[in-house]
């Protein structure tokens, strides 16, 4: 049934069922063999059968949030992917990012994209931040029956909130539990290195780029100590994808731009390898 | 040959049905779809700010609609959902007007042969293209007929008299001022022959800019401080067509569901 009609051309019942906004519900209802997570797998899957990805941070800083995450999906000790892209713009106002499966990752933002600017037109009006947060978890929960299986998909949702004019920063787990994080926080298996060192390096009244910068060092000393997350590729030049949102809405920074900020990283780490010291003292 | 008594013919359903969705349809107020330069421009108008007569369906596709609210409303969330879930199961590219237009026909078709009342609508699906020639825009009515349109589509109301005026007024590759004034113009049209100047608040309006790149996404509503501009850039630059009557509407608001 590639057309989605009826076998006269028509439009199904429930095209015009009104009182719906949601389109995950609505494939629920028109085809839920389209929805992730709805297979029932035979067996649990090896994880050096599938693509991951790793290290996602995001942080608030005074005029909104920034994501960042770096380039590597691995399959077992395999690197499957160098220039994978982790984090997608879900609609104008938020990004997500995602570490875990990469396959049931990438159709999981797909549907939750789809169904953000469905509501749009649906609705007339966008859904408020919270709401975003909780159709995304309401979808993660839906794939638990896979996570439990080994496509277990960690996603971290950052947004502008016009309503409080803040960033916001949404994590979850497999289970779709919906926790809001203060400041800054990280998923995927670098996770623990890169929280370590934004803990140092994070200051919530900072401007935007050197929120970014923190960011990447923070990536940085993640690749540092955990194998399946990617350093910068300087040769390749691949470099961490970037996504701001502000009161202006999502911008991706270009190459150019990380490009010159990852450089002036990679000297300062040619002097001091472990990347800048933060003060002992707090009079410091 | 006698027939069985309340009998009717097949000839005689079908132009009851037309003649009565007909009727439903001039009671409303009439809306307009035209190309522009850059795009394609719709115009409605309509008082409320919030039940819309032209809406998005899609990256490139714009829908526009007169007639019974419930119905046309019903219809344009119909149309979003197969928008999205054939753009979910293919490429955002796969999604076209053409598509739409037909699963739109088929089944204004069906309900009008079929169901006890037809639907009193009329529909304008639009897809803007690379270029002007590649615009297209279809015009659906109440019996499932389409027919593909160029310049100027008007529905509703008194279309007639709307289109014609229109036409006096339309030009091809127009800007988008120029093209709004000529359809706020026309829109303006009295039955009596008269002409009442229609205010920013009295239009909904809308555009398919082809040079507009937001995710691709090339609809947008024009309203507030812009439509005033352009509504305002283009009276004080051509002389006051010094139409008769004044402003007002002898139609008033209450048109029992007719939007």
């Amino acid at each position: 049934m590639s057309s989605h009609l009826d076998g006269l051309g028509r439009l199904p019942s429930e095209f015009t069922t009104p009182g719906n906004s949601s389109f995950a519900e609505f494939l629920t209802r028109h085809n839920p063999d389209l929805l992730p997570g709805r297979r029932t797998l035979p067996g649990t899957v090896d994880a050096k059968d599938m693509r991951h990805g790793t290290t996602i941070v995001a942080a608030t800083h005074a005029d909104g949030v920034v994501m960042a995450g770096d380039r590597r999906a691995t399959a077992g000790n395999v690197i499957a992917q160098r220039d994978i892209e982790k984090i997608f713009p879900a609609d104008e106002y938020s990004c997500v990012g995602i570490a875990g499966s990469a396959g049931m990752a990438a159709e999981i933002v797909r549907l939750f994209q789809v169904e953000l600017e469905h509501y749009e037109k649906i609705e007339g009006s966008t859904l408020s931040l919270d709401g975003k947060a909780n159709r995304l978890s309401t979808m993660i929960r839906g794939n638990l029956g896979m996570a439990l299986q080994g496509l277990a998909v960690v996603p971290l949702l950052a947004g502008y909130d016009p309503d409080a004019a803040t960033g916001r920063i949404f994590s979850y787990d497999v289970s779709g539990g919906k926790y809001e994080e203060q400041g800054f926080y990280s998923v995927g298996s670098g996770s623990v290195f890169a929280r370590g060192s934004l803990k140092k390096l994070y200051r919530g009244d900072a401007p935007e780029q050197d929120t970014v910068v923190a960011l990447l060092q923070a990536l940085y000393d993640a690749a540092d100590d955990d194998s399946a997350s990617g350093l910068p590729d300087v040769t390749r030049r691949i470099y961490p994808q970037v996504a701001s949102v502000t009161a202006d809405g999502l911008r991706m920074l270009g190459d150019n731009e990380i490009g010159a900020l990852v450089d002036a990283i990679l000297d300062g780490r040619m002097r001091r390898p472990d990347g800048p010291a933060a003060p002992v003292r707090d009079d410091a | 040959m006698s027939m069985p008594l309340g009998y009717i013919s097949p000839e005689q359903l079908m132009k009851d049905k037309a003649e009565y969705a007909r009727k439903g349809i001039t009671r409303g107020r009439s809306a307009a779809v035209l190309q522009y330069d850059d795009g394609i421009l719709f115009v409605a108008e309509n008082r409320s700010r919030t039940l819309h007569k032209i809406s998005e369906i899609y990256d490139r596709i714009g829908f526009a609609a007169v007639g019974m609210y419930n119905e046309f409303e019903n219809l344009r969330q119909a149309g979003i959902r197969l928008a999205d879930v054939r753009g979910y199961t293919n490429a955002r590219r796969d999604v076209t007007a053409r598509g739409l237009a037909n699963a739109y026909a088929q089944t204004l078709g069906s309900i009008f042969t079929e169901a006890h009342k037809p639907y009193e609508v009329e529909l304008v699906v639009a897809e803007v293209g690379e270029s002007a020639a590649e615009d297209q825009i279809y015009r659906l009515t109440f019996d499932g007929s389409v027919q593909d349109e160029r310049g100027y589509v008007v529905m509703g109301g008194m279309a007639d008299q709307v289109a014609s005026a229109l036409g006096r007024h339309y030009r091809q590759g127009s800007s988008l001022a120029e093209a709004l004034r000529a359809a706020v113009d026309a829109l303006g049209q009295q039955e009596s022959g008269g002409h009442r100047d229609l205010e920013a608040g009295q239009l909904e309006v809308g555009v398919l800019d082809r040079n507009r790149n937001r995710s691709g996404r090339m609809f947008r509503r024009i309203q507030g401080a812009e439509l005033e501009r352009l509504l305002a850039s283009t009276v004080e630059s051509e002389e006051e067509p010094a139409a008769g009557t004044e402003s007002g509407s002898p139609d008033s608001d209450s048109d029992d569901g007719q939007a």
